[in-house]
């Protein structure tokens, strides 16, 4: 049972993984009305400069003069090797700029992370949980505030305070461990923000569940009923939303990264967008995808433990 | 305005759900509807029911302090973007070099910009374009969504399995991602932009119009309809669509917001409108610039933008509360 559930889950994975990049693919190669035409742009290179032979030539060079389902396969194929093709603007391979933006986007996506779980969770517990009833009262709204900030205008106030005010920790830049503070910050506060407002509502309802009657005429005490009862059950919906909310981790890190100018790959997707370099934008968005599937199928896997019964009643695709 | 209009309906609409018939208006107000339809006595009945309804509806808003302010919030920012002239007398690109970088003051309330334009003008202007992409977003998602949704939920079968199979993957690329994709494609502007958040929302949309048609299309009044002999068509568009629409709505409402930020966001990384025409998202870009010496210049439309996401969120969720 529980290895056709795994299974199931891995093929599910790869097949979202799959038409993910087909998404991809079909929107960048298909939808402009002149794919060679925008490559030529980004690479500043003028259509009506270059003479046809040279044209023929580039088109060679992108891989753009084979039938639209060749380059689509050979692409794919090229993919699964890891290698994403040649920047237009930086003349580099797509997956050496990579290997050189992804360590800083993953302490920062990291970072943010783990602030996210310490936050959201601490609120809502504390929220449901608090004896000061004023506490409960705010603690109970301000997710409501911290999902409707900006993410941009978060950050920038966070400059503003923190880095020009306070001078705690630097406005922008990677270096050092400071420098990770305020724009992890930044992108913990919308989602622990969700974070919170589900948890708080999922532990509110699970405190109303008859076992919790049960536990409590048993005579368990207070915190025993809180964690082992009530936090348990409800960490459920949590644990999906904290999935979705990790796997766009790395479109969030665009902002934050554009922000305080760090050279992630959140500001590499920025600058590449900006400049229309088609295989760099390709390359982060199926990553990104294949970051946000992977870490869904680990809490997939995580499930089960929590609870059993989604391996024995759930059918499986 | 289009939404003041759709609220109604829809308070109208949830206050119908709420109650039967024969116990509509609460306990207390009975006397006082009771006199209301004495004095209409010439009107047709369906036109006092639906008066009462209203009032109800009206009585039960007003009793919420903080959605009334939401809404008001919500009214200025519409009729401000419709018509921005009427509450500002500067012209957002006009020039003052003598004024540049002023404190917020009474002449201008959320100060100037490093050229001297005043920043509350830019950001009521602002309005205009923002909500023009935000209308064309939430629009164009509701349209494919609800299309999407009624398709794969009435019709079943393999058309229901690739389709919604195609709303997982859109799931599975982050929005904002996804937003990218397609403003390399498209290039950039307001209209690429609106279409790249668009993208991103239809995938909601679809999901729960689905999940209602499928909740509505066993229900007994549709099978009488059909034995009825009304035509499927007619029953889709008369029965299933109207009974639908409800949590759409609501989640519309949500996206309106969702919708906002992402515009804000992607004007902010620099691909929305050529300038001197300034998204709000723009405007807190550019004040970026003079964090240090003008922290305005970002920060207060900054403010507003959350401000009116707040009110969106509280309205939608008020909605849902009196939905229930």
């Amino acid at each position: 049972m529980f290895a056709r559930y795994i299974s199931g889950r891995v093929l599910q994975a790869v097949l979202v993984l799959w038409a993910a990049y087909t998404v991809t693919f079909v929107v960048l190669y298909l939808l402009p009305s002149d794919p060679v035409q925008l490559l030529l742009a980004a690479g500043n290179i003028d259509v009506t400069q270059i003479s046809p032979d040279q044209l023929a030539a580039l088109k060679h060079q992108y891989g753009v003069d084979q039938p639209v389902y060749l380059q689509y396969v050979n692409q794919l194929f090229e993919f699964v090797r890891g290698n994403f093709g040649e920047s237009i603007t930086k003349n580099v391979p797509v997956a050496q700029l990579l290997a050189q933006r992804l360590p800083s986007t993953l302490v920062l996506g990291a970072s943010a992370v783990l602030l996210t779980i310490v936050l959201g969770v601490g609120t809502a517990s504390l929220a449901v949980f608090a004896k000061v009833g004023w506490l409960r009262t705010v603690l109970s709204r301000l997710p409501a505030i911290g999902v409707s900030l900006p993410p941009f205008f978060v950050g920038l106030l966070l400059i503003q305070v923190f880095a020009f005010q306070l001078k705690w920790f630097p406005a922008s830049g990677d270096s050092g461990a400071a420098s990770v503070v305020l724009p992890a910050v930044m992108m913990a506060i919308p989602t622990a923000a969700l974070l919170a407002q589900v948890l708080t509502r999922s532990l509110e309802d699970a405190l109303d569940e008859p076992y919790v009657v049960t536990a409590r005429a048993k005579g368990l005490s207070r915190s025993g009923i809180q964690w082992r009862h009530a936090f348990r059950n409800a960490a459920l919906p949590a644990l999906t939303l904290l999935g979705l909310l990790l796997g766009s981790a790395l479109a969030e890190a665009v902002v934050a990264e554009t922000i305080f100018t760090r050279n992630g790959i959140g500001k590499l997707a920025q600058e590449s967008v900006l400049q229309q370099d088609v295989p760099v934008v390709q390359a982060i968005v199926v990553i990104a995808a294949a970051l946000f599937v992977s870490i869904n199928l680990i809490i997939d896997l995580i499930y089960p433990l929590l609870d059993p019964r989604i391996v024995r009643g759930h059918s499986v695709i | 305005m289009a939404i003041d209009t759709a609220l109604s309906s829809s308070l109208e609409q949830a206050e119908l759900e709420t109650f039967p018939p024969a116990h509509r208006g609460r306990p207390g107000d009975l006397g006082e509807s009771g006199e209301n339809r004495e004095q209409d006595d010439r009107r047709p009945p369906l036109q006092n029911a639906r008066r009462e309804r209203l009032q109800y509806a009206a009585r039960r808003v007003l009793r919420r302090p903080g959605l009334v302010v939401a809404i008001l919030l919500l009214l200025f920012v519409i009729v401000s973007a419709a018509f921005p002239a009427l509450f500002t007398h500067f012209d957002p690109y006009a020039t003052a070099p003598a004024d540049k970088l002023k404190a917020p003051s009474l002449s201008h309330l959320f100060g100037t910009d490093e050229i001297g334009r005043d920043l509350f003008t830019r950001v009521l202007y602002g309005s205009t374009l923002t909500i023009q992409a935000t209308l064309a977003a939430v629009a164009i998602a509701v349209v494919v969504g609800l299309a999407l949704g009624v398709v794969t939920g009435f019709l079943g079968g393999w058309v229901d399995l690739v389709l919604m199979r195609l709303v997982d993957v859109m799931l599975a690329i982050p929005r904002l991602l996804l937003a990218l994709v397609i403003v390399t494609a498209l290039g950039f502007g307001t209209v690429p932009i609106s279409i790249a958040v668009a993208v991103g929302i239809i995938p909601g949309f679809a999901r729960i119009t689905r999940a209602e048609v499928l909740k509505v299309k066993n229900l007994p009044y549709i099978e009488a309809a059909r034995t009825g002999g009304a035509s499927w068509a007619r029953v889709l568009l008369r029965h299933i669509l109207p009974n639908s629409w409800g949590p759409v709505f609501v989640l519309a409402v949500l996206d309106f917001g969702v919708a906002i930020l992402a515009i804000s966001a992607l004007s902010f990384l620099g691909f929305g409108a050529a300038p001197p025409a300034a998204e709000w998202g723009t405007l807190i870009s550019n004040g970026r610039n003079f964090l240090i010496t003008s922290p305005w210049l970002s920060l207060l439309p900054g403010l507003f933008v959350g401000l009116v996401v707040f009110s969106l969120n509280h309205i939608s969720k008020s909605l849902e509360e009196l939905q229930r």
